[in-house]
């Protein structure tokens, strides 16, 4: 019989509801059958830990006396631009934004020791930020310059909105040029020298529901060690994205928009990261429960590393130079084993997601439930689904200029 | 035989004598340099992999300490700051001898093992948190 999430929040406040993770789930119903543990199982939680590049976070620092309106000015967060675009004091400070005066890869490989993502993880740890104002002035707003000392305890609002996280599924990159590239899928050696990919596999919330049955707008999730909610579809949201039998995308697929409270973070959830060559970027924890409707919904869960395909893409000439060639296709189950073959080599493997904190996410997320402490809640809406969904298209570029 | 890896820093009056060749004249080692930095008015180190018989490889050790060289173990060079640490497992494919491995394959969980690291320092800027240190 089909289970709804009212009568699962029930069981959660009473404590009896049953949870295990994404893993865990895997055995359940390899020994029992989809049917007995939709019945037995009322929710699985899934998790993935990586760095995701689409993400900010925008606040109110309240007002100085006299006022100032940072917008349309210029506001500078422990040296890195943060964007003004608004009213008097909110302000978004986006994970890959750098200081001016940054060298970023004039000389190549940039270290890019410090940008948005670490004035995000330094505000969570709690830690005093500079910010500089410079405002034009009027006559409500007549301050021009403020320099100071601020906290995210004293913060109005702080709020982490990223516009593109748990992407579904990713590429694997790899390298067949004769020298060292740097990318955001890290250092990749020459000649197929390694393989990097990024997705928690058979842990990762959106390989766990591959047709977003119960993720859609409105569902509570774990962010960063606090509360979250999925806000939206994130940006390059594709549901068009080749799938195999069992309903998974092999390619880069569906995203989320995710919104919460900074306040209620940790920095070991929220972290700045740098990588050389490329930027700065924040590894974001995100967990989200699945509850465990029907049968359907059992099946999909269950689903393991091996049944997991990707494609392996050469990042020194196909990805950047937006060919759609494949280099072939492996499972997570071969990436995670430390070794993959490419072209009749073996090539040595490294994750850039980290599977072992997706873990601790997922543990933890059960545990909350299994206490009590975090209830489900009900998708207001779907995000797109369906031949009609919007197709992820790329730039239609129209030259201003043909003959430049 | 045995091998050893160890670091020598050279106190900055010492760095124009010739004393290392002493291990293969003197004490009959071979030794591979596996890192070298001396600049002139600043100390000098140096890291050595170090084969040859037991003893002659602690007497050479003492000989170089007369002299005046303070010998330290290599795997003190680089250290893994595990609080900074995210768990990604960037480092394992760079690492030339899986000193940074995968210690079990179920967790994913990263480790380093000091015995096989090298301090070729490849790890060093791949890592996205930053968190492999080198000291001297």
């Amino acid at each position: 019989m089909a289970k709804t999430i009212a009568e699962i929040n029930e069981k959660i406040k009473k404590g009896q509801a049953v949870v295990v993770t994404a893993e865990e789930i895997i055995e359940i119903v390899e020994k029992k059958g989809a049917a007995q543990a939709a019945k037995e199982v009322d929710v699985v939680t899934t998790a993935t830990f990586g760095p995701m590049c689409s993400s900010g976070a925008y606040f109110n620092f309240g007002h100085s006396k006299p006022k100032i309106k940072a917008g349309g000015g210029r506001a500078l967060l422990n040296g890195v631009p943060a964007y003004t675009g608004w009213a008097a004091v909110d302000l978004y400070i986006g994970a890959t934004a750098l200081p001016d005066d940054d060298p970023r890869n004039k000389i190549h490989p940039g270290e890019f020791a410090y940008g948005g993502s670490h004035v995000i993880e330094d505000l969570v740890a709690g830690k005093d930020v500079r910010l500089l104002v410079e405002a034009y002035g009027t006559d409500c707003y007549p301050r021009k310059h403020l320099d100071t000392w601020i906290n995210i305890k004293d913060l109005n609002e702080a709020v982490l909105f990223n516009t593109r996280n748990a992407y579904q599924n990713y590429n694997v990159a790899v390298n067949l040029s004769g020298k060292t590239i740097y990318t955001y899928l890290g250092t990749l050696k020459p000649n197929l020298g390694n393989a990097n990919y990024c997705s928690a596999g058979q842990l990762s919330p959106l390989l766990n529901d591959p047709y977003l049955k119960t993720i859609g707008i409105g569902t509570r999730i774990w962010l960063g060690g606090g509360i979250g909610y999925v806000a939206w579809q994130g940006t390059q949201f594709n549901p068009h994205a080749p799938r195999t039998e069992n309903g998974v995308p092999k390619r880069p697929a569906q995203t989320l928009a995710v919104i919460g409270d900074l306040k209620g973070m940790s920095p070991k959830w929220i972290k700045g990261v740098s990588f050389v060559g490329y930027g700065t970027t924040l590894n974001v924890g995100i967990g989200v429960p699945i509850p465990i409707l029907n049968e359907e919904i059992a099946k999909h869960v269950s689903v393991r590393d091996e049944d997991i395909q990707c494609a392996v893409v050469d990042y020194s000439e196909a990805y950047p130079q937006g060919k759609p060639d494949v280099l072939g296709e492996v499972n997570y189950a071969q990436l995670r084993s430390g070794e993959i073959e490419v072209k009749g080599k073996k090539v040595p493997t490294s994750g850039i997601s980290s599977y072992k904190n997706a873990r601790v996410i997922a543990e933890d997320l059960k545990q909350q439930i299994k206490k009590g402490e975090f209830l489900l809640t009900e998708k207001v809406a779907d995000l797109p689904a369906g031949e009609n969904a919007p197709k992820f298209k790329p730039l239609n570029e129209r030259p201003v200029r043909p003959e430049a | 035989m045995a091998t050893k890896k160890i670091v020598l820093i050279f106190p900055k009056e010492k760095i124009d004598k010739p004393i290392v060749y002493h291990l293969v004249k003197d004490y009959n080692l071979v030794f591979n340099i596996l890192k070298a930095s001396i600049t002139p008015d600043q100390e000098g180190h140096m890291a050595l992999e170090v084969t040859g018989e037991s003893t002659e490889i602690d007497r050479g050790v003492k000989f170089l300490k007369e002299q005046g060289v303070k010998v330290e173990p290599l795997s003190k060079d680089i250290k893994v700051n595990w609080d900074q640490c995210v768990q990604c497992g960037a480092c394992v494919s760079i690492c030339p001898t899986a000193a940074l491995y995968i210690k079990d394959r179920k967790t994913m969980e990263v480790a380093f093992d000091p015995d096989k690291c090298i301090a070729c320092e490849l790890c060093i800027r791949p890592c996205p948190p930053r968190a492999i240190e080198v000291h001297f």
